[in-house]
């Protein structure tokens, strides 16, 4: 087995040097008749050749974004990702390490979490963001969680436009921990009345902007009456590349700011994984979850950066920690750095100017075809449309002419009764060829 | 070739001198690099992206008015930079990494590389299940695969890494005791050798922990988990081997007890790379498992991550499994995504935005494959072997705390060796650093004196178990000789010598600032 580099020989000097005749009395204190006979009732070893054949096979399957007109979106969107961005995270030294307790011989990986959460915080428009979280759903959980601790209250008010999946995250967790939620009706067009929701019973208010939906939300006003009932406000996002052009949270008020980072330097992988982004304000720094970077110094006194704040972490304080988080998403941060890092200022402007253009062309062309309304009167790179008929229905026969045309909101949000909705997302990698198609085969699915 | 005429030389007195300190910091190959923040310029780009043409915004008003600041790189730049850091990091292609509990074993390159197919790298999570045929058979496959080797009913793929998992789990035993109206019971019990993520995942969720203490041998006594059981108590969280690297022998008692007192039985998978095609944890009794995928099947640590954390599920708790998961229906794949709907009715609820860590499914399948049942019943072999073969070796010159059994893929000593020599655990692990090799875990677990938990893993051969092997025998003979300055100074030759961690905890600086620029950051 060609991952296995010990000999018979080996084996044997070393049951020698233990005193043991077989292997099997190392495992003498499984119960007897517990152990397993038999191998597992499995296929035997395979060489690469082999392997790579069974799961090419099953890879030609599917239909990879890059091969159809592509506008599918709703929590993950896909760009190009610059090839230096893949080498460079496939260096050994970055993809076989671990996390770094180690601080003398892994500085390289705590500069790259220094430098992603400076990026994430300039992003953002925080002063402080962590290591990174599993995705932005679990960090908008994550959120939650905290904000009862800084509050001391415990019942969150989700905005109706909140993403449906983040929504049901939020709700599973708060429904174990016994917290309370009051999640609000969507309003696909936006404006949402969000304000008379706020009391001083309320820990937080999630709101997402862009919305679900699409549209950009004002998170001004709602910072403000937050404030004033001693409420934080949660912002979300799942597309970052809109902090390129959009007003960020943290210049409006945002208490915590969450969100997806996958668009990133991260290939869409089906759903992960991704790297979940975490935001907040100085005075909040000892109730955050998650891993940070500091800076510090070594005996030579030369700068060099470790992990700190651990007190707040499980391996330290156990069932005290803010969070059980252990395995975060170390590589795809790194990604993320190296893809911002190449962006600069000066590119991620550009990227997110590109996006919104795309999706600006997207949506005259989608409003010109009969029958088809788009709801959004803002939005970034993604965006609604109404369809006479089954959202689900128009997706289905669009894949069946090549074109994969969004998410319908109804398979996000099967009972809200909303099941003539497509969300639709374009991006700088979508062409106006492809627009020109979407539009060409919607024309031809509605007529 | 122009070798300007000169001839071969030879290394003379004078070039063995004492090396001088150099200009730049710089020793040769070992090279300093700053921040992004100081070499980078904002009107520099390493992406070449076109202006839009007519742009006109939609975004109601809501433009950002001040840009980010951030720096960009050119293309060279940033793979100089981003090679520099990375070579200042050790990983398992480095050399041995020894950490305990972590399972840093080889990771194949080929994983990687299917990975990135673009049947699996390049899709949506939500495009039809028309599309993605193929994506919900890797995961089915892999299905197939943790049962057969777990004997368990279900299993759970959503969970993004351990701590996600035990979550996961946990939840799922809160689920089955609401629905069966046991909801008082609020306690789990925890053994004081356990990780740290098993209380706080059990306290994250609202149960209070009840921890109970291990035996001198090292083991869960049945008797104190009996004694700790009662109305009250949700599950018992067991991680099994144990952290002490010890499979536990009352195991089946101990799952006996607790479904006796009607809890059930959370099993940490963290050591499951010991008994891989060994024994099926579900023929122990366990209601739940996380498996590390990023551990047992060698899906790469990546500097912390990405994981995934897949829960296995006894008939029990299996109709609770959060959503979405992948069921058959007339022939083709498909994806139950809402909690409530056929399939889920019972469903826990949902645990991320999508379906889990399909970019580890793969590589995971792919070592599973390249394994088969006969190579991985081997790396289980090998890996506790190879664990034995390190205790075995070492234990006349350090301290075995539990040598009445033997160990499974990892051997504990504690620091009883190193009493009266003045040399820490902490001072071993940085000397170790200097002799090339990655520490072991250190003060981990908590049950022990001064822990070195050490993990070889299936992964090395007997020559590099050797050479370690030597290496920790020459380090503990020179600290009992009393040679402290190996160890109290420790590490010497690495890119960082010790750093002031209790300085970053008091003034936390975790970000860069233009108006504190290098030095003067931290002061």
């Amino acid at each position: 087995m060609r991952y296995l580099p010990l000999t018979a020989d080996d084996r044997a000097e070393m049951m020698a040097r233990i005193g043991i005749a077989s292997v099997d009395a190392l495992f003498a204190d499984i119960p007897k008749d517990k152990r397993e006979g038999e191998l597992p009732d499995l296929p035997r070893a395979k060489g690469e050749l082999e392997v790579e054949r069974q799961l090419a096979r099953l890879a030609a399957k599917n239909v990879p974004a890059g091969s159809v007109p592509f506008f599918v979106g709703a929590g993950a969107y896909r760009h190009h990702v610059p090839a230096s961005v893949d080498h460079l995270i496939q260096r050994s030294e970055f993809l076989t390490s671990y996390t770094p307790y180690q601080p003398e011989i892994a500085q390289g990986t705590l500069q790259y979490l220094f430098e992603f959460q400076t990026q994430v915080a300039e992003l953002t428009g925080m002063e402080v963001a962590n290591a990174s979280m599993y995705d932005g759903s679990t960090a908008a959980a994550e959120a939650v969680l905290m904000a009862h601790r800084v509050t001391r209250r415990r019942k969150a008010v989700l905005a109706g436009n909140l993403h449906p999946h983040y929504r049901a995250t939020i709700e599973t967790v708060s429904r174990y921990a016994d917290d309370a939620v009051a999640a609000l009706a969507p309003v696909p067009a936006g404006g949402e009345d969000l304000l008379s929701a706020i009391d001083e019973s309320v820990s937080c208010i999630v709101v997402q902007s862009p919305d679900v939906f699409g549209n950009l939300v004002d998170l001004k006003p709602i910072a403000a009456k937050a404030h004033a009932a001693g409420a934080l406000l949660i912002a979300v996002f799942t597309e970052v590349v809109s902090l390129g052009l959009v007003e960020p949270p943290g210049a409006q008020g945002a208490d915590i700011v969450v969100g997806e980072g996958q668009s990133i330097g991260n290939a869409l992988n089906f759903g992960g994984p991704y790297v979940g982004l975490f935001a907040t304000r100085p005075k909040f720094i000892r109730q955050m979850p998650g891993r940070l970077a500091g800076e510090t110094v070594d005996a030579e006194g030369r700068r060099g950066f470790v992990l700190t704040l651990s007190t707040r972490e499980q391996h330290i304080r156990r069932e005290k920690a803010t969070s059980n988080i252990c395995t975060n998403s170390g590589l795809c941060a790194l990604a993320f750095t190296i893809h911002m890092s190449l962006l600069g200022r000066t590119g991620l402007t550009r990227l997110a100017r590109l996006n919104h253009a795309s999706a600006c062309d997207l949506a005259e062309r989608l409003a010109a075809v009969p029958g088809v309304e788009v709801l959004n009167a803002t939005f970034f790179n993604e965006f609604t449309i109404r369809v006479p008929g089954k959202a689900a229905d128009v997706i289905e026969r669009l894949a069946q002419k090549g074109v994969l045309g969004g998410v319908p909101y109804s398979r996000l949000a099967p009972k809200a009764g909303l099941d003539d909705l497509i969300l639709v997302a374009a991006t700088e990698t979508t062409t106006e060829d492809d627009r020109a198609a979407y539009a060409a085969a919607l024309k031809e699915v509605l007529a | 070739m122009n070798r300007e005429g000169r001839g071969a030389t030879a290394p003379t007195a004078g070039t063995a001198a004492q090396a001088p300190a150099t200009f730049t910091g710089n020793r040769g190959l070992d090279l300093e690099e700053g921040l992004i923040f100081e070499i980078g310029r904002s009107e520099v780009t390493g992406v070449d992206i076109p202006e839009p043409p007519d742009f006109r915004a939609r975004l109601g008003g809501l433009e950002r008015k001040v840009a980010p600041d951030l720096p960009g790189l050119s293309e060279p730049e940033a793979m100089r930079h981003y090679v520099r850091l990375s070579r200042m990091n050790y990983g398992i292609d480095s050399g041995l990494f020894p950490l305990g509990s972590c399972t840093m074993k080889h990771n194949p390159r080929l994983n990687e590389k299917m990975a990135r197919l673009a049947g699996f790298a390049d899709i949506h999570p939500l495009q039809p299940v028309s599309t993605v045929q193929g994506a919900l058979a890797v995961m089915t496959e892999l299905s197939r695969y943790l049962l057969e080797l777990t004997g368990m009913a279900a299993v759970a793929l959503p969970p993004k890494a351990g701590a996600h998992g035990e979550l996961c789990g946990m939840m799922a035993i809160k689920a089955a005791h609401l629905a069966a109206d046991q909801g008082h019971r609020h306690v789990v019990v925890v053994p004081e050798s356990a990780h740290g993520t098993n209380p706080a995942t059990a306290a994250s969720i609202g149960y209070e922990v009840r921890a109970i203490p291990a035996r001198a041998d090292g083991t869960v006594d049945v008797e104190a988990v009996k004694a700790a059981l009662s109305p009250e108590v949700a599950a018992l969280m067991l991680t099994n081997p144990n952290t002490c690297g010890l499979f536990e022998p009352d195991v089946v008692k101990i799952a006996a007890a607790v479904h006796e007192a009607g809890a059930y039985f959370y099993a940490d998978g963290a050591n499951f790379n010991a008994i891989l095609g060994k024994v099926r944890i579900g023929d122990l009794g366990v209601d739940a498992m996380h498996i590390n995928l990023h551990k047992t099947f060698s899906t790469p640590h990546g500097g912390g991550g990405p994981g995934a954390g897949p829960v296995v599920l006894s008939p029990a708790l299996a109709p609770f499994a959060p959503v979405p998961c992948v069921v058959e229906h007339g022939g083709a794949l498909t994806l139950v995504e809402d909690e409530g709907a056929a399939g889920a009715e019972a469903a826990l609820g949902r645990m991320s935005a999508f379906h889990g860590q399909m970019g580890m499914f793969v590589r995971a399948l792919a070592w599973m494959l390249s394994h088969g049942a006969d190579g991985m019943r081997q790396a289980s072999e090998d890996a506790v072997l190879s664990a034995n073969y390190v205790r075995a070796s070492l234990n006349d010159l350090m301290s075995v705390p539990f040598p009445d059994r033997p160990a499974m893929h990892e051997a504990l000593f504690d620091d009883t060796w190193l009493a009266g020599t003045g040399i820490s655990t902490l001072d071993v692990a940085k000397a170790l650093i200097d002799e090339g090799y990655h520490p072991m875990t250190v003060y981990f677990p908590l049950v022990v004196h001064g822990a070195m938990l050490i993990e070889p893993t299936e992964s090395e051969s007997k020559a590099s178990l050797d050479l370690f092997i030597a290496t920790l025998r020459d380090l503990a003979l020179a600290a009992k000789a009393g040679d402290t300055a190996r160890f109290l100074g420790a590490p010497y030759y690495a890119p960082r010598r010790r750093l002031d961690e209790t300085r970053a905890a008091r003034a936390p600086v975790l970000r860069w600032l233009k108006s504190a620029p290098l030095g003067a950051a931290a002061e």
